[in-house]
């Protein structure tokens, strides 16, 4: 290289590599791993710290090298020197741009340790990638540009590498060249700094001079930096703390045994294992274990693998035991050390990162995974979102995309967890849109409501079954929905009748007899409806644990509130009744004039008209009405249920 | 095995392994129908031995997919046999109707040929068995924009991939959801990188295609790449005269389209030895990423290519 200026390149090769490789492979066998975040924006020098990281460690080969150094001429911000950054940005639209959009994962080792690197990007509308990138990490390297200090991004990232229960932060005031190496200018910096992280709860980083572009005090203690090495300072380089910080899985393998179950292995009558990785602790043959949420208990018998039975197994391992007694245990339940399980619970309170465009819709179910549980839940309207910014709390009715706020969250069933700041296997989830499929937040739990600690259901000694068996059926719930005036509240008080003919005891649910009670609170927002629906699920459910059957009449529009008051009810009770009328014939029907109110403007929100129909994809009972009678619908959808489903008690 | 011991903190091997199982686990777990990607080459030999330990006693509960070229070295086809058997799991090969019906061959047809017999094919023999998740052996480290993949990379009905439309992936919490048609393609080794795969393979006693180690084999120097003769179809061109050398490969694809490098590295350690004493990255033996630029793997990711 011609210029001068720049620090000609190290390569660092392990000269066992060449002397005796036995010797270097046994060395890298044994290595253990970091994994850590960098969080910065372009202008910090966080892709040319990676870049020199990789270069540093030897994981550039010449073919790249030699790209490299066309491209640094080419598009390079470096002018003849090599432009580090370049290696590490990636995809083709970003090149162009100059940034780094997305979450990128480097390697390289040193004689010590291997690294994974998540690189993630220091633009505002990403909080979502760092908060990914950061849910893997060990440890955080916060980057600051020298000649800029503390800046609004800089709390941004400390927050959320906080937020995300990373406990070993590393402040790396960068491009220390361009300040002359100051150390009043550094100790300026980490002054303004500290006093940031405390307000928020850091107890704890280290500081450290560098400059990415010059390589000071990356791999090497600098002599551009010497009053660095002074007693009141950190004193070491950024690889010696790479190499020496303890890792996250080593600190969990000293708490309780926990192991969410993933797969029975049942390969044969004679074998039943339970496969899964380790979220906490250790076990061994002989230790007893705690089935949540069952509560059951028995004693491991082996510990199952490939290479042989293993006496012993820690937090990280992915392995399978088996038990000494046959237990109920499947995947969901979680494996514990039986004098010490997780709480069961059902309502939480939670941070949740919003990561969707859309936003959240409170009381909407979504599926949450928590380990390998996967439960519908619903999240309120967050009491708090947080401005990352200012660290402010602010009121909200909703989270946008790449809000942080904090919400009360139910299941619909109970769930095993720990708070995520003891345990981040077990108090760390994620929503899915149930639609969509698309993951569209991120969230930790931070307690659970009710004192369910440790309790699991409680038996009742009458029973829904029992309660059934006096009124001599099986509950079940017939959902009907359709277009306002598409016949469903006439249908289903003709099938009401004809049960109660039949004497079976059921109750039905329609607009005149909720509206006006329990849900006269609510109006016609499409918040509004989808609680209104919420709690007509609610009453369902709670109906046939009495044992009655229970018909519904509500338009009910939307796809996911049907499923969540679909999940409320017991497998194969809940009929999705669909009253299939076109918009036309109900429109021209128009019985109570609403339709002409909706097309005129005066009536907003309209099913049909200015709010969207999700038509049933798979209802259980469809009625065509254009071809088909009230009475003759009722009749076939008695007779459907007759020969279907009440045909063994009758 | 090193996993027995009575010790906290896991080697960097260990934990790889440990979460490619748990990968692999929430796949069959989640997913309806799904199916390895089998190679045969070194990265697939690991996935396939992962994919063995996170079942064990059971063979792995999916089949094996092999989307044949015909073109692949004759030591692959051996292998692939041999580890089907030992697995004890079923072994699908497919071939593109249409590209042995036009005798589509990398010799005549260049870049037609990759995108015929693997791009095309892949999508064909997933269509035609139903697969809804596909593992592949594909690791981030081996070329810069799968450095920015995603474990589960979520692919439309089509097959597409869009890289601005990732899901989010955070902790260890995979999300296997898709609406009918649409699949997934899972990379379980992302986080390793070529010395973890070799010293994994050394470790475990994996086996894996000669082809890896050096030995005398019939070579022709073409376009600045070594290729071997490995049977009678190679064209040879005017001049041309096989010659012996000492070679080995370090990725292996079709044998025409696969560059040899001169060695003599006859056991693993020495392999590994080579493979961190060299200068040229991995995939530099591979004529693929060359098309297009220096964004030619990308490309062919929207594509569909795995």
């Amino acid at each position: 290289m011609t210029d001068t200026t720049h620090p000609e390149p190290v390569y660092v090769v392990d000269s066992l590599i060449a002397e005796d490789i036995d010797a270097y492979l046994d060395t890298h066998q044994h290595k253990t791993m970091l994994r850590f975040i960098t969080c910065g924006s372009v202008d910090d020098g966080k892709s040319t710290l990676i870049g020199r990281l990789l270069y540093d460690s030897k994981m550039i080969f010449e073919d790249q090298l030699a790209a490299l150094e066309a491209d640094s001429k080419r598009v390079g911000t470096q002018g003849q020197g090599i432009d580090f950054a370049l290696l590490v940005d990636g995809l083709a639209a970003e090149r162009e741009q100059g940034i780094t959009i997305d979450v990128a994962y480097r390697f390289f080792n040193t004689e010590k340790r291997k690294f994974i690197v998540a690189d993630t990007p220091g633009h505002e509308q990403y909080t979502r990638n760092m908060v990914t990138g950061a849910s893997t990490a060990d440890l955080a390297v916060i980057l600051i540009d020298a000649r800029k200090g503390v800046l609004t991004q800089t709390r941004r990232h400390s927050f959320l590498a906080h937020l995300i229960g990373i406990r070993n932060i590393v402040l790396a005031v960068n491009k220390m060249d361009l300040v002359d190496y100051s150390q009043t200018r550094f100790d300026e910096i980490v002054a303004d700094y500290r006093a940031f992280a405390s307000s928020i709860g850091i107890e704890d980083f280290v500081a450290l001079p560098i400059s990415g572009y010059m390589g000071d005090n990356i791999t090497t203690l600098s002599d551009n930096t010497p009053w660095y090495q002074a007693p009141a300072y950190f004193g070491r380089s950024l690889v010696d703390h790479l190499e020496t910080v303890e890792v996250d899985t080593t600190r969990d393998s000293a708490k309780p045994f926990r192991m969410p179950v993933q797969w029975v292995n049942r390969p044969n009558l004679d074998f039943r294992g339970f496969a899964g990785l380790i979220a906490s602790g250790s076990v061994k043959p002989g230790d007893a274990i705690r089935v949540l949420p069952s509560g059951k208990t028995s004693t491991v018998e082996r510990i199952v693998t490939l290479d042989g039975d293993l006496d012993q197994a820690v937090a990280g391992q992915s392995v399978t035991l088996t038990f000494a007694d046959e237990i109920d245990c499947s995947r969901g339940d979680v494996i514990a050390l039986a004098g010490n399980p997780p709480q069961v619970a059902d309502q939480f309170e939670a941070s949740v990162v919003w990561m969707a465009d859309h936003a959240l819709i409170p009381g909407r179910a979504y599926w949450l995974k928590i380990g390998t549980q996967m439960v519908s839940a619903t999240v309120q309207a967050p009491k708090y979102t947080i401005n990352v910014n200012t660290m402010e709390h602010c009121a909200a009715k909703t989270l946008e995309l790449n809000a942080i706020g904090v919400a009360e969250i139910t299941t619909d069933r109970p769930i095993t967890f720990e708070p995520y700041a003891e345990n981040r296997a077990l108090g760390g989830f994620i929503l899915i849109d149930k639609i969509g499929n698309g993951t569209v937040a991120a969230g930790m739990l931070h307690f659970s409501l009710r004192r369910a600690q440790n309790v699991h259901w409680q038996a009742l000694d009458v029973t829904r079954e029992a309660r059934a068996e006096i009124k001599n059926q099986r509950p079940g719930v017939l959902w009907f929905t359709g277009l306002s005036g598409s016949g469903k509240s006439t249908i289903a008080n003709l099938v009401e009748k004809k049960l109660h003919a039949l004497g079976k005891h059921t109750f039905l649910l329609d607009g005149d007899n909720v509206r006006h009670g329990l849900n006269k609170d609510l109006g016609f927002t499409e918040a509004d409806r989808i609680e209104n629906i919420r709690r007509v699920g609610e009453v369902s459910r709670l109906m046939t644990d009495a044992g009655l059957i229970v018909l519904t009449a509500f338009i009910s529009p939307f796809r996911a509130e049907r499923d969540l008051a679909r999940s409320l009810t017991p497998e194969g009770e809940f009929f999705e009744v669909f009253i299939d009328t076109p918009l036309d014939v109900a429109e021209a029907r128009d019985v109570k004039g609403l339709y002409k109110k909706a097309r005129s403007g005066a009536l907003k929100n309209f099913t049909g008209i200015d709010s969207p129909y999700e038509a049933p994809e798979n209802p259980e009972i469809r009625i065509d009405t254009t071809k088909i009678s009230p009475q003759d619908a009722a009749e076939m959808i008695v007779a459907k249920l007759l020969g279907d489903y009440w045909m063994p008690e009758i | 095995m090193s996993q027995g011991l009575a010790r906290s903190t896991l080697t960097h091997l260990e934990r790889l392994e440990a979460e490619s199982i748990h990968i692999i686990r929430e796949v069959v777990a989640e997913a309806e129908n799904p199916v390895m990607l089998y190679s045969v080459g070194k990265d697939s030999a690991v996935m396939l031995h992962l994919a063995r330990k996170a079942f064990y006693p059971a063979p792995p509960p999916f089949p094996l997919l092999h989307v044949d070229t015909t073109w692949k070295f004759r030591a692959m086809y051996d292998l692939r046999d041999k580890m089907a058997e030992l697995s004890g799991m079923d072994l699908l090969v497919y071939h593109n109707p249409e590209a042995q019906e036009r005798g589509i061959n990398p010799f005549d047809h260049g870049a037609l040929h990759t995108d015929m017999w693997k791009t095309e094919g892949l999508k064909q023999a997933l269509d035609k068995y139903g697969f809804d998740a596909a593992f592949g052996g594909a690791r981030r480290d081996e070329e810069k924009s799968r450095a920015k993949e995603r474990i589960f990379s979520f692919r439309t009905a089509s097959h597409g991939w869009d890289p601005k439309n990732q899901r989010p992936e955070l902790w260890n919490l995979y999300n296997a959801k898709k609406a009918k048609g649409e699949s997934i393609r899972v990379f379980p080794i992302s986080n390793w990188t070529e010395l973890d795969v070799w010293q994994y393979i050394h470790l475990n006693d994996i086996p894996i295609v000669p082809l890896y180690f050096a030995e005398e084999r019939p070579t022709v120097e073409r376009d600045g790449m070594l290729l071997m003769v490995d049977d009678d179809r190679f064209p040879l061109q005017p001049g041309e005269t096989p010659v012996m050398r000492s070679i080995r490969f370090r990725t292996l694809g079709c044998y025409p389209l696969t560059g040899a490098v001169e060695s003599s590295a006859k056991t693993l350690p020495e392999v590994i030895q080579e493979t961190l004493l060299t200068t040229t990255s991995e995939r530099q033996g591979r004529a693929i990423d060359k098309d297009a630029g220096g964004a030619g793997m990308e490309v062919k990711k929207q594509q569909g290519y795995f």
